[in-house]
């Protein structure tokens, strides 16, 4: 889980003679680093809370009172005449507000929608159409009356709920079953794993290249991949564009296939993978390779025996990076794949559903986090090799 | 659904084996018929073959990437450049028209405009942050905890941190209970909500918070190896001398670092010039907050697409990110030559 820097330097210890100052100053950098790092986490934790509570409550109350009893002004209708009961020449009705198990309780309560704290549980208020009503604390109720009951429509009752912290699944099974997110998942993975694979193969062949054969032209090779990194995906998506049309109408296929955007995320990939790959491969003891080129090896051989088992960290770093930066590619993904219900990938529904259902949280929390926990498990379990592609990954 | 599934695992497993067969096929084949121990060969043409095997094999091992490096990446920079002299549909030419219709159009300036603002906020403020958690982290225990925290962003995708981030900036109506974190500090501190991110000038901040969270993570990982890289001698050194840790960090670290300081700023500078998912999930452009590579998009499809228009905002970017690979170029180049 940690992060790994290659060179680990001893901190030397503070020396006792600066000991009053460096106590401060030790106990100001715990201070501040520790307010950086809540600042940092707290938006994504309050989407994580946020996605397991009850939508209702979502709605009137910020996450951070998640495990505070919410208050909510509601409302419930009366039963009709016909549920009356006589009993010792009174006329009774009684039901319950809340349904069993809901946890909830009354507050206060009243018979107007101004009045809702009338009168607190257990206590009694008369009612409009006729007798007196008592509500308890538990949500159920008795309505007597000394004449019999007549009203035809239901009369009804006001009263501040008070709502237990409840953390639920629903969320995450609503979003799954109808919005499309499910379907979406299975999409981005689609996208992702062959975008993924099929660069490195090609990359670390021509990494090898540039960083052991030898053959003019090959300085001028690497500077166009490192100014190649750079290039904004921009300039690209246009001409492709005309050229995936160009080719759908003339074979008669479709434009926006799997396959068109595999090949665009390895063409925008090999850049980088190229650069780490070539990094990392000329870094290779020279004697190996040389030794190996005296016992008489092809390139071939040194390469798929040698120097590509010997690579494999900075294989790993950029197959990580690949895996992320395509997963969290929206631009691509929009322009080669399209917007329609059958291709969206995470992030294009995501997007979708800011716009559409943008009030709708707990539809965006769960949605959101479905799509950012593939990356994040990815992401913690391999973040040495991620951290040492970054480092090597930077044009120093 | 599982026939989309079958078919990118077959994929993988085309591309995997059609590139094998590919390397190694070329390669026998260049061996086969180039072959130097064959008979009747004399030694002269035997040593003519093995320069010339040694030739062609460096480019059959770098076909496959230059292929798709030159059609992905190479040919579209001169299809742009040739589609942005060409009008909505690429079929008549009209010189610079383009070029004056951008420099003259309200909204194109807005964006470069607000792309300037972000140029300077966002690799400033990363930079910074980075600097500080790693400056910081470095002297204490949990320092990798906190690190490992701060840097978690860095696999959220730009549309998830929308999400998370328009949670915070959310905004219920003045008399409401606030769920959104923002609005409901701001109540705290007796304050009136808003909706900030259709405040225009300041949401452009808003939404620069976003880039600057993911940011920070990616400046603090490196300003931290390039931090621990810094010999102890020196700084010992200062500290017998008795400098204040202030001095050694602005005297001696920050001049150690200063090239690293400068890659992380320019790394993120191309960033915030590519930024576009942000933008399109927020706002996308409303109130004020327009990007050049959101309005790119926005012409790129809008009323049928306007291939010339949008052509030329994709290269307003290139142009934007040229300074920059001229100097990584340069910095790899000189790095070559020692190597």
């Amino acid at each position: 889980m940690s992060i790994q820097t290659q060179t680990a330097t001893s901190v030397s210890e503070p020396q006792i003679s600066f000991f009053a100052r460096i106590r401060w100053g030790r106990m100001f950098a715990h201070a501040a680093l520790l307010f950086l790092v809540i600042l940092w986490s707290f938006p994504t934790v309050g989407l994580l809370v946020s996605s397991l509570r009850d939508k209702d409550q979502l709605t009137v109350s910020g996450w951070w009172t998640a495990l505070v009893v919410t208050e909510r002004n509601e409302l419930a209708r009366l039963p009709l005449a016909d549920s009356q009961v006589e009993e010792d020449g009174r006329f009774v009705i009684r039901g319950e507000i809340f349904e069993p198990g809901s946890g909830r309780s009354i507050k206060s309560f009243g018979t107007k929608s101004s009045e809702l704290a009338a009168a607190l549980p257990g206590e009694t208020l008369s009612m409009r159409d006729a007798g007196e009503i008592t509500v308890n604390r538990d949500g159920s109720y008795e309505w007597v009356s000394g004449e019999a009951f007549t009203h035809t429509r239901g009369p009804r009752i006001f009263f501040i709920a008070e709502i237990p912290p409840r953390f639920t699944l629903e969320n995450y099974v609503e979003v799954l079953d109808s919005s499309g997110i499910g379907r979406s998942f299975v999409n981005s993975f689609t996208v992702t794993v062959p975008a993924t694979i099929i660069p490195i193969l090609i990359a670390a062949f021509a990494a090898y290249a540039l960083a052991w054969m030898k053959f003019s032209g090959r300085g001028l090779l690497v500077a166009v991949v490192v100014g190649m990194l750079v290039v904004p995906l921009q300039m690209s998506l246009i001409p492709l564009l005309r050229m995936y049309n160009g080719i759908a109408s003339w074979t008669g296929g479709e434009s926006k296939t799997y396959l068109g955007i595999w090949l665009a995320h390895t063409g925008f990939g090999l850049p980088l993978a190229i650069y780490l790959l070539r990094n990392y491969m000329a870094g290779l003891p020279r004697e190996i390779m040389e030794s190996a080129r005296i016992d008489g090896a092809s390139h071939f051989k040194i390469f798929t025996t040698m120097v590509l088992p010997l690579s494999f960290p900075a294989l790993a770093s950029f197959a990580i990076f690949q895996f992320l930066w395509v997963w969290n590619d929206l631009l691509v993904a929009t322009v080669f794949l399209g917007n329609t219900e059958k291709t969206l990938v995470l992030t294009g529904r995501l997007r979708e559903l800011l716009g559409s259902r943008g009030d709708n949280w707990e539809i965006l929390t769960s949605g959101a986090f479905i799509s950012i926990i593939v990356p994040l498990i990815v992401f913690f379990s391999l973040q040495r090799y991620f951290v040492r592609g970054l480092l090597a990954g930077s044009v120093k | 659904m599982f026939e989309q599934v079958t078919s990118a695992f077959l994929t993988i497993l085309i591309g995997v084996v059609a590139c094998f067969i590919y390397f190694w096929g070329t390669n026998w084949l260049l061996d086969r018929f180039l072959r130097s121990d064959g008979p009747g060969l004399s030694g002269r043409q035997s040593v003519q073959r093995d320069t010339l095997r040694s030739r062609i094999r460096p480019w059959l091992f770098l076909f496959p990437a230059l292929f798709f490096m030159g059609v992905y990446l190479a040919y579209p920079v001169f299809a742009t450049l040739w589609l942005a002299l060409h009008d909505r549909t690429a079929t008549n030419f009209v010189g610079l028209a383009n070029f004056t219709w951008a420099l003259t159009d309200p909204r194109f300036l807005q964006a470069a405009g607000n792309n300037l603002l972000w140029l300077i906020v966002v690799p400033t403020a990363s930079t910074g942050f980075g600097l500080l958690v790693a400056v910081l982290a470095d002297r204490l225990w949990w320092g990798n905890i906190a690190k490992s925290l701060i840097f978690m962003p860095m696999a959220i995708s730009f549309v998830g941190a929308s999400v998370i981030w328009k949670f915070v900036f959310d905004f219920r109506g003045p008399d409401a209970d606030q769920i959104g974190v923002l609005n409901a500090l701001v109540q705290m501190f007796g304050g009136s909500p808003q909706a900030w991110i259709t405040v225009p000038f300041w949401n452009n901040f808003f939404l620069m918070i976003i880039l600057i969270w993911i940011q920070t993570g990616f400046a603090m990982v490196i300003l931290s190896a390039a931090l621990r890289g810094i010999p102890e001698e020196t700084l010992e050194a200062a500290r017998i001398d008795g400098a204040t840790d202030i001095q050694i960090f602005f005297g001696i670290m920050i001049p150690q670092i200063f090239p690293t300081i400068l890659v992380v700023w320019t790394t993120i500078t191309i960033t915030v010039l590519k930024v576009f998912d942000i933008v399109l999930a927020m706002t996308n452009g409303q109130w004020d907050t327009q990007v050049l590579a959101n309005l790119m998009f926005d012409w790129m499809f809008r009323g049928g697409g306007d291939s010339g228009r949008s052509s030329t905002i994709a290269l307003f970017i290139m142009f934007a990110v040229l300074p920059i690979m001229v100097w990584n170029i340069r910095n790899v180049n000189s790095e070559e030559t020692t190597r």
